[in-house]
């Protein structure tokens, strides 16, 4: 039988765990729980069929896989929303891994700042999870995150984990808190003057909506952080995943190849990609 | 390979061969204009054609096709479909055998897509000399496809009584001497293929105000051009020019259900960067809104981005998008605007 780069390979969901009102986490098991073999950074195409495809990231770290990995999702579009109507033991089409993760192999020694926004924190989780299972292999981890509301706060247990450890900067805000909140309130950007950080030294890597890469690269800019080290990961309506249907394509580049990761020196001037 | 001379007679005689074995394609009037479909009989092949509506892409890249078949459910199945057949594709003019070596890149580099790769493995492209410009809109001499030297199994120039056939693959050969009649060219032949080649060239003009290898450069300072939004005022976001642009590839898939639910098809169709939804993401967010943005990117596109990729210009001065406009966008002299303004 031919191959095709279209054919996906149906994967059981082993488990779906609602986390907002928004989100779920789909925890997915490939026939055989054979591995995906993936990078942080990568993404899959996830199939439903007779609904779609979309791009999803992994949200998952290469080392915790299990023959599992997770996808946290919201429901925006068809096959989101139909996604999240769907139960552990039933199948979805998978296509990938696609696309340039984080060079993780670059990162190795020098500090990591993470400052993700909102849903951002999916894809770069599974970057976080990888450098704090090699912990001693980096040297500080700062996590500033910020989302709209308390209640819009993901993977609240590894939050939790991560402002607990020792080893690891984590500094968690929302735009507008509730009666239960007692954290910092404020746009991401105002976490920002928390920490201090050798820029020469330093790794940043973010993602988030569209409108808050300007404030956020502002600051990472402004703390001196080279254009080379500051890492973003973008996202793209994609049709195929493998430089083809022309959907994603950010100028010249190709979100789907040559991203979705960037550094800002890649695409600083590039108008389509901010 | 070697040099065949096909005298007009054999042509038919050749084509109800072919039939017999192959899907056979080629230019046929329809109404006052041509298209490339399928050939029933001999008669409807016009290779005396000057363009057609949309470009023979369409028998390597179908306008729409199925990818996948798939059964839903609690066990759902998904099952790959490659819709290829044997195919002769007859009466290619240049430009566009220019357009189909640069699909044959954007469809086999990386990740190779079998859909496409199978169906041009099973085509002859059978291909045909312009001596004629097809009309004042075409501008091939100026990017370079005048004329071609690959990418055809045989091709063809009207020597006026016969046709003298350039074999370029074994493939080639071998359909001739299966299904057809020709014989060896003499040196009078050969003699006589020179004089049409070199008479032609004065016939066509240089419509571009530069030389083509500078396209590259030259958009590369137009990002900020005032003619995007001069273009974006004027352009109706229909998407005709991409659907007849022999070098566009864009797609879109899509799954269609039978009326139990139960199964169905994943297609795919020719989609357009010119269309509203084309960068829009399922949350709202719109990548490439403005009509002036994304007729900057289909510009650059086609004289600075496939270029960069696959190391060949994305236009091949078909002229096919400027026929089709009904908003008058010429990308010749969007090209010489920019330049003008250099």
């Amino acid at each position: 039988m031919t191959t095709s780069i279209y054919q996906p390979e149906m994967a059981r969901l082993v488990n779906v765990e609602q986390m907002t009102a928004l989100e779920k986490l789909f925890t997915v098991e490939l026939p055989g729980g054979h591995s995906l073999g993936h990078a942080p950074g990568q993404f899959v195409m996830v199939s439903l069929l007779g609904i779609g495809e979309a791009p999803i990231s992994i949200t998952s770290s290469p080392s915790r896989s299990n023959g599992h990995f997770e996808l946290c999702v919201r429901r925006v579009g068809d096959v989101t929303n139909a996604l999240h109507k769907m139960e552990a033991g039933e199948y979805i089409g998978i296509r990938g891994p696609f696309g340039h993760g984080f060079p993780i192999e670059k990162m190795r020694g020098k500090d990591v700042l993470f400052a993700p926004g909102g849903l951002g924190l999916a894809p770069l989780r599974s970057l976080i999870n990888q450098v704090l299972d090699e912990r001693g292999l980096f040297g500080r981890v700062i996590i500033l995150y910020g989302a709209k509301r308390p209640s819009e706060l993901l993977f609240r247990d590894e939050l939790e984990e991560w402002v607990a450890r020792d080893d690891v900067e984590c500094f968690i805000t929302v735009d507008r808190g509730d009666d239960t909140w007692e954290g910092h309130v404020g746009v991401i950007t105002t976490l920002f003057p928390q920490v201090s950080v050798n820029p020469r030294n330093t790794v940043a890597v973010t993602c988030g909506p569209p409108i808050m890469y300007r404030f956020v690269l502002m600051e990472l800019l402004g703390k001196g952080i080279p254009e080379t080290q500051i890492y973003l990961s973008l996202e793209r309506r994609m049709k195929c995943g493998v430089g083809k249907c022309g959907h994603c394509q950010i100028n010249n580049l190709y979100c789907c190849q040559d991203g979705p990761v960037f550094t800002y020196a890649q695409i600083k001037g590039v108008e389509e990609a901010l | 390979m070697s040099l065949m001379i096909l005298d007009k007679g054999a042509v038919a005689p050749l084509v109800n061969a072919l039939m017999a074995d192959y899907r056979v394609v080629g230019p046929q009037a329809r109404g006052p204009k041509f298209v490339f479909d399928t050939i029933t009989d001999p008669s409807q092949l016009r290779l005396d054609y000057n363009t057609t509506i949309l470009p023979p892409k369409k028998v390597l890249q179908p306008p729409e096709e199925r990818l996948a078949t798939f059964v839903r459910g609690a066990k759902p199945q998904v099952e790959t479909v490659i819709e290829a057949q044997p195919t002769v594709l007859l009466g290619v003019h240049t430009c566009d055998l220019h357009a189909i070596q640069l699909l044959d890149k954007a469809f086999s580099q990386e990740y190779p897509d079998a859909h496409y790769l199978q169906r041009r493995e099973q085509t002859v492209i059978v291909s045909l000399e312009c001596l004629e410009p097809c009309d004042e809109h075409s501008f091939c001499k100026s990017m370079g496809t005048l004329t071609a030297d690959e990418g055809y199994d045989l091709h063809l120039t009207d020597l006026g009584a016969s046709y003298a056939v350039d074999v370029a693959t074994e493939r080639g050969a071998e359909l001739l001497s299966k299904y057809g009649t020709a014989r060896e060219a003499t040196a009078a032949d050969i003699k006589r293929l020179n004089e049409v080649l070199s008479a032609k060239w004065p016939r066509f003009t240089y419509r571009l105000d530069f030389d083509a290898a500078e396209l590259p450069a030259l958009l590369s300072t137009a990002y900020d051009h005032p003619l995007w939004d001069e273009l974006g005022e004027r352009c109706l976001a229909c998407g005709s020019c991409t659907n007849v642009c022999p070098t566009c590839y864009c797609f879109n898939v899509f799954d269609e259900v039978d009326m139990s639910l139960a199964e169905g098809e994943r297609r795919r169709r020719w989609d357009s960067c010119q269309l509203d939804e084309f960068a829009r993401v399922a949350g709202g967010e719109n990548f490439r809104k403005a009509r002036a943005a994304r007729q900057r990117h289909r510009f650059m596109r086609k004289g600075k981005y496939l270029y960069e990729r696959f190391g060949v210009l994305g236009c091949v001065g078909c002229g096919r998008c400027i026929r089709t406009c009904v908003a008058g966008i010429s990308i010749v002299d969007g090209f010489n605007t920019i330049y003008g303004s250099a």
